[in-house]
């Protein structure tokens, strides 16, 4: 009898595994975090001595670290003794095409609506693929190549551009930084690299899909991107994850480096799992992600759009080191049933003349709970800082929270620093007013949206934006009326 | 086309509209006048099926069909319009966009395929001359900072470029200086036909110079007390209102 119920159980249950998980073999470690299973990721990798070393660093210090609790986000705690660390899908040899791929694989991105022969051939994007913790296909590889551009995995360049690594990895965000930082130094699985060498002008958008897959497997990314002078780079995140009922711990890492005269445009659209309607399952996105306008004239520019996640913790922030380097953040938060997010950026200003802009729409809906926290800090030394920050939330119904945490530390006095906020609903005259116009009310809830978010989409590059605008459409379903 | 019978409706409990009956033709321009809180706006609004307002009798049938059955968005795709008194703000998005996506949701509930870009433009072009509005007005954010002239343009705008069956003007001429009033008349004149019939809802007649209707009825007290040609309008200019409040019900 006994036999039978666990016979049905695992027939029931083995029904929903293989819906919608892909069926790879992986190669795993077991759950469970210590020196050794750190010097086996980094064995696994054939990686150097000293980023075993800079690794097993990170991880001590993680150990002496407290979890943080300051974060307007409530979750059980995290057992992170049960986290695989590392999981790679098997592969035999090194793949030169997407012929080579696994053809399991493919059939998951076709599912997710990610045909990567169509995207090389219709967007002239590269995309770095990343599956699980390593990266299977790189594109357009030969093109960049010709300009001196690098784009490969992390693993890649720490193989073949140790020099950079070793120069650049940690130099923004320190294992020392925060919790998460700390795992993550200890961890990362893989991630990717671009280094834009002087004078270029990147001519095509970079792009990764950042994939969960293996259950279980914590996803430790690590991105690094470095723009010499006189350079610029749009690099685009997307990232997708299949539905799983239990909650899934990311937490990346990405630096950024500009050196004098040149840019980078970070632009993201998240959108990983965000748990049911109940608020049950759901992805736990903690990421640590810095800019470092090294250079004078410098520029760095994030923009995001997040909808997914469980919870999302982020502050996508610019170090403004160099003279008259600007810093820039864009991001709209959708919220929606049981979602937490506690975002926002920081703008740290040292250098002469320096400027920030801040723009956030936060957007809740249902149960959900949406905090910005923002930061604007000008040093003693940095005459005529400018900062512009513009917070605003949108509430849908009555049970969700937007919550708005500005800090304004300024040690100059020739600084200007302005912030405005507000706060607004959907009103059931907007949607009146489509409604007589023979617009549906979930069509004005997308077309209000939109508008509300204009100012954040126009700085995504346009084949993102429209994805966006979709995906914006897609969270908030059901959420009035 | 649209056959108003009995119909009774309030909001928060309080009755508003206490029997009114109605009859409008194709071709048909009508007006209805009356003082403040005689129920003008409410009838609008009970037309177009604002949730907030409650219909507790008689019925309404447009085209053969029962208006009161429908939702306010399957309302205006049978063709219905409102001219709003009050234009709503919506940040971000430009009159252009949000026409786009009306007319689109409209075709879709008729069967037809999305309108494309320059067939959408052109429409555009020619339904702009009909109310003299810019085209820089329209790339703006719908009816955020417009003057109260232009917002009542850009609702005539929007009605033109929807060619509706019934449009409904709910006190268009308030708060427009002479100008604007021949302009906006100018549109609704121009969109004028023998298919389609305009509701024409006013508390002053000056609007009526511009607009000539076939039909005035004075609404007082949530009743229709009095029905004429275009001129009982100008008596009532003359009188005043104070005379009708001692008139019977019409029987219509």
């Amino acid at each position: 009898m006994a036999e039978e119920t666990e016979l049905l159980e695992e027939l029931t249950q083995g029904d929903y595994k293989y819906g919608f998980v892909t069926n790879i073999e992986e190669d795993s470690l077991p759950p469970g975090l210590n020196e050794d299973v750190v010097r086996l990721i980094s064995l696994k990798k054939n990686e150097p001595e000293w980023l075993l070393q800079w690794r097993l660093k990170a991880f001590r210090h993680w150990l002496q670290m407290e979890k943080p609790h300051w974060q307007n986000v409530t979750f059980p705690e995290i057992n992170y003794q049960d986290i695989i660390y590392y999981s790679a899908p098997k592969q035999k040899v090194q793949l030169n095409s997407l012929d080579e791929v696994d053809p399991e694989l493919l059939k998951t991105f076709e599912k997710l609506g990610i045909p990567i022969n169509e995207q090389k051939m219709l967007t002239g994007v590269a995309v770095d693929v990343v599956f699980d913790s390593i990266s299977v296909a790189t594109t357009f590889k030969e093109k960049l190549n010709e300009m001196g551009v690098i784009f490969c995995s992390m693993s890649e360049a720490v193989k073949n551009h140790p020099d950079l690594i070793k120069k650049y990895l940690g130099s923004v965000v320190p294992f020392t930084d925060n919790y998460f930082a700390a795992l993550n130094s200890a961890v990362f699985s893989d991630g990717s690299f671009v280094f834009i060498p002087k004078g270029v002008r990147c001519p095509m958008e970079l792009s990764t899909y950042f994939r969960i897959n293996a259950q279980n497997s914590g996803q430790f990314e690590r991105t690094l991107i470095v723009a010499e002078d006189d350079s610029y780079v749009s690099y685009l995140e997307g990232c997708t994850a299949p539905k799983r009922d239990e909650n899934q711990l990311h937490a990346a890492v990405v630096e950024l480096v500009t050196l004098d005269n040149a840019e980078i445009k970070y632009s993201t659209v998240q959108n990983w799992y965000p748990g049911d309607k109940d608020g049950k399952g759901g992805i736990y996105n903690f990421v640590t992600k810095r800019g470092n306008c090294l250079g004078n004239n410098s520029k760095i520019s994030w923009t995001q759009v997040e909808t997914g996640s469980a919870i999302t913790w982020k502050y996508p922030s610019v170090v403004l080191k160099g003279d008259n380097s600007v810093g820039e953040f864009y991001s709209v938060a959708v919220t929606n049933n049981y979602q937490q997010a506690d975002t926002g950026t920081k703008m740290i200003h040292v250098g002469k003349n320096t400027s920030s802009r801040i723009v956030s729409k936060g957007i809740s809906a249902g149960f959900s709970q949406n905090t910005y926290r923002g930061q604007v800090k000008v040093n003693k030394r940095a005459t005529g800082a400018r900062n512009f920050s513009q917070c605003d939330s949108l509430l849908m119904g009555d049970k969700c929270g937007a919550h708005t945490f500005p800090y304004i530390e300024v040690d100059n006095p020739t600084a200007q620093v302005a912030h405005e906020a507000t706060t607004s609903k959907i009103g059931a005259d907007q949607l009146f007013y489509c409604n007589q116009r023979g617009i549906s009310t979930e069509s004005a809830v997308a077309l209000i949206v939109n508008g509300y978010c204009k100012e954040v989409l126009n700085h995504l590059p346009m084949e993102f934006a429209v994805e966006a605008q979709k995906l914006l459409a897609i969270s908030l379903e059901g959420s009035v009326g | 086309m649209l056959e108003i019978r009995n119909i009774e409706a309030g909001i928060e409990g309080k009755q508003i509209l206490k029997g009114i009956n109605l009859a409008i033709k194709a071709g048909e321009v009508h007006a209805i006048m009356g003082p403040n809180g005689s129920g003008k706006s409410t009838l609008a609004s009970v037309l177009a099926g604002r949730e907030e307002y409650q219909v507790s009798g008689g019925e309404v049938s447009f085209n053969g069909k029962d208006l009161l059955e429908m939702s306010p968005e399957d309302r205006a795709r049978e063709g219905v319009f409102l001219a709003f008194q009050y234009p709503v703000e919506i940040p971000g998005v430009s009159t252009t966009n949000f026409m786009r996506t009306s007319i689109n949701e409209i075709r879709k509930y008729r069967g037809l395929p999305d309108l494309d870009s320059s067939t959408f433009l052109k429409l555009m072009k020619e339904k702009m001359a009909y109310v003299e509005i810019d085209q820089k007005l329209l790339s703006r954010s719908l009816n955020e900072g417009f003057s109260g002239g232009e917002k009542k343009r850009n609702e005539i705008f929007q009605m033109a470029m929807l060619e509706p069956k019934l449009a409904i003007l709910d006190e268009t001429d308030s708060g427009l200086d002479i100008d604007a009033l021949r302009i906006v008349a100018n549109g609704v004149n121009r969109l004028k036909n023998s298919e389609n019939a305009f509701l024409i809802i006013t508390h002053y007649q000056r609007l009526l110079d511009y607009i000539v209707p076939d039909f005035v009825h004075v609404l007082y007290n949530g009743k229709i007390v009095k029905s004429g040609g275009k001129e009982l309008a100008l008596e009532l200019e003359e009188k005043g209102y104070d005379w009708i409040k001692n008139l019977e019900p019409a029987n219509a």
